[in-house]
């Protein structure tokens, strides 16, 4: 069984250290940390996935896993305590491929954190299609890459900003690294 | 420094941290909004900082350097009680520095030295709702939030214009973040409402009988409400530290006897004493 796989070995001290890290990612928008460095996840899942995952994810949210994360299933079930949902009612959405972000849930204009959390598993942070960010969290716009956002994206994320204070946030891992695009954000092709 | 056996780290459980800390991430994410939160009992009543210390608590790491201030000082029950839980249920080291602090938690003052993008600024609120005054229904000033509409605060500011001549409130005085929240920025003194602004450090506010948290990220646009014709000012003591001279931190006066006497100093006892380190004196030396 995949659950044999350990999660956090410290589960108190590697879930603070983890959450300081999305802390400061989502404080600081576009800026990569590292995260999960000692994790062994199954397949197909990244070691800073993982590590949000067992950071954020619990019996008393919900998970939506969508396809493609088959191998892991089973161990994000058991180390999260996993309440599934449907993607358009999940808090926490998993993919590796970007979701179309009209269809998880927003919040509503009273309660707008009511709304999804996407993480979003990508190839490659740092490299790949240049974005540039402004909004809260930066002094200045700041240059931001990466690879598998996919090609409407600039479009997909200005629709979820002009929903604010409505709106989808984004943490993104790749390998043993995260960064975060909370839904404050003003995203252009850089 | 070792935590006492017998609790978790930090005092919370793990699951009560989650759920913390996803509030945190949506706090930061919708900047001056009030993200509800099932807030815990606490081993200290409501109203000694609750909501401060279980944010705090959520957040703190082994690697931490904490220091606790109560209306500046770092000396007073409240903040000497906060410190204490601390270094007995994480084990965290402590200090009275701003500069050496990584998390800082503050009941009702901002430090006199600007801090810095490595360290978060945690708030006691007493309470989160900036339209309280105001309209006494939750369920109204949510729907307030939702629409903008915050029209009830401007004729509030303007009849205090016509009344006094200026805006009489001194403490607690009402901010937008981001150009879209009313916000409390908890009962600092007006006087350091320009420091919320832009600042570098990551700002988070826990209100734990109200179970509100919410937060500014760093560099955000903190706005003090005022009109056009009469700009938001500060107000400070027209004196000097007593102690160490200064001339433009914010002043607590003391009374010193039964028959008028008196002398100001700083509120800000860490900034007080450094300036005093290096040399400065003030009229009691």
């Amino acid at each position: 069984m995949l659950v044999d796989l350990p999660g956090f070995a410290d589960p108190v001290r590697d879930a603070q250290a983890c959450f300081r890290t999305v802390l400061a990612a989502m404080a600081r928008p576009g800026t990569v940390h590292q995260a999960g460095e000692h994790l062994a996840p199954p397949a197909g899942l990244h070691r800073a996935t993982a590590a949000v995952l067992l950071t954020l994810v619990d019996g008393e949210t919900s998970l939506h896993v969508t396809d493609g994360f088959e191998v892991a299933r089973d161990w994000i079930g058991f180390h999260c305590d996993m309440r599934a949902a449907t993607a358009g009612h999940a808090r926490f959405v998993l993919a590796e491929r970007m979701v179309d972000l009209a269809a998880l849930a927003a919040g509503s204009d009273e309660a707008p954190e009511e709304s999804a959390t996407l993480i979003l598993q990508l190839p490659e942070l740092q490299t790949g299609t240049s974005y540039l960010l402004d909004g809260p969290g930066l002094a200045h716009p700041a240059p931001f890459r990466a690879r598998g956002l996919g090609e409407g994206f600039v479009a997909a994320w200005a629709a979820n900003r002009a929903r604010f204070p409505c709106g989808v946030d984004l943490i993104l891992c790749s390998g043993t690294q995260v960064a975060a695009l909370p839904r404050s954000l003003r995203i252009t092709e850089g | 420094m070792t935590a006492d056996a017998g609790y978790n780290f930090a005092y919370l459980d793990e699951q009560t941290k989650r759920m913390i800390r996803r509030a945190i991430l949506k706090a930061v994410a919708i900047p001056g909004h009030q993200v509800p939160f099932a807030s815990r009992e606490m081993p200290l009543p409501y109203g000694w900082g609750t909501g401060g210390i279980q944010v705090t608590a959520a957040v703190l790491g082994p690697e931490d350097v904490l220091k606790v201030i109560d209306q500046g000082a770092d000396d007073t029950t409240n903040a000497v009680s906060i410190r204490r839980f601390f270094a007995r249920t994480a084990g965290v080291a402590t200090t009275t520095h701003t500069a050496d602090a990584s998390i800082i938690q503050t009941r009702h003052r901002i430090p006199e030295q600007a801090l810095r993008a490595d360290q978060i600024l945690i708030y006691q609120v007493p309470q989160p709702e900036p339209l309280s005054g105001l309209e006494p229904s939750r369920a109204e000033t949510r729907r307030m939030h939702a629409l903008s509409e915050y029209g009830a605060m401007s004729v509030k500011l303007y009849e205090d214009i016509t009344r006094f001549g200026q805006v009489s409130i001194s403490y607690d005085y009402p901010v937008m973040v981001g150009g879209r929240y009313l916000m409390s920025p908890s009962p600092i003194p007006a006087f350091d409402n320009p420091k919320l602004d832009r600042m570098a450090a990551l700002q988070l506010f826990g209100a734990g009988r109200e179970k509100r948290i919410y937060a500014i990220p760093p560099h955000t646009e903190v706005r003090s409400l005022d009109f056009d014709d009469h700009p938001f000012r500060t107000t400070r003591a027209p004196h000097r530290c007593h102690l160490c001279d200064a001339d433009g931190s914010y002043l607590d006066e003391i009374v010193t006897d039964d028959r008028g006497g008196r002398m100001f100093v700083c509120s800000d006892t860490d900034y007080c004493a450094t300036r005093r380190d290096g040399g400065h004196a003030g009229g009691a030396a």
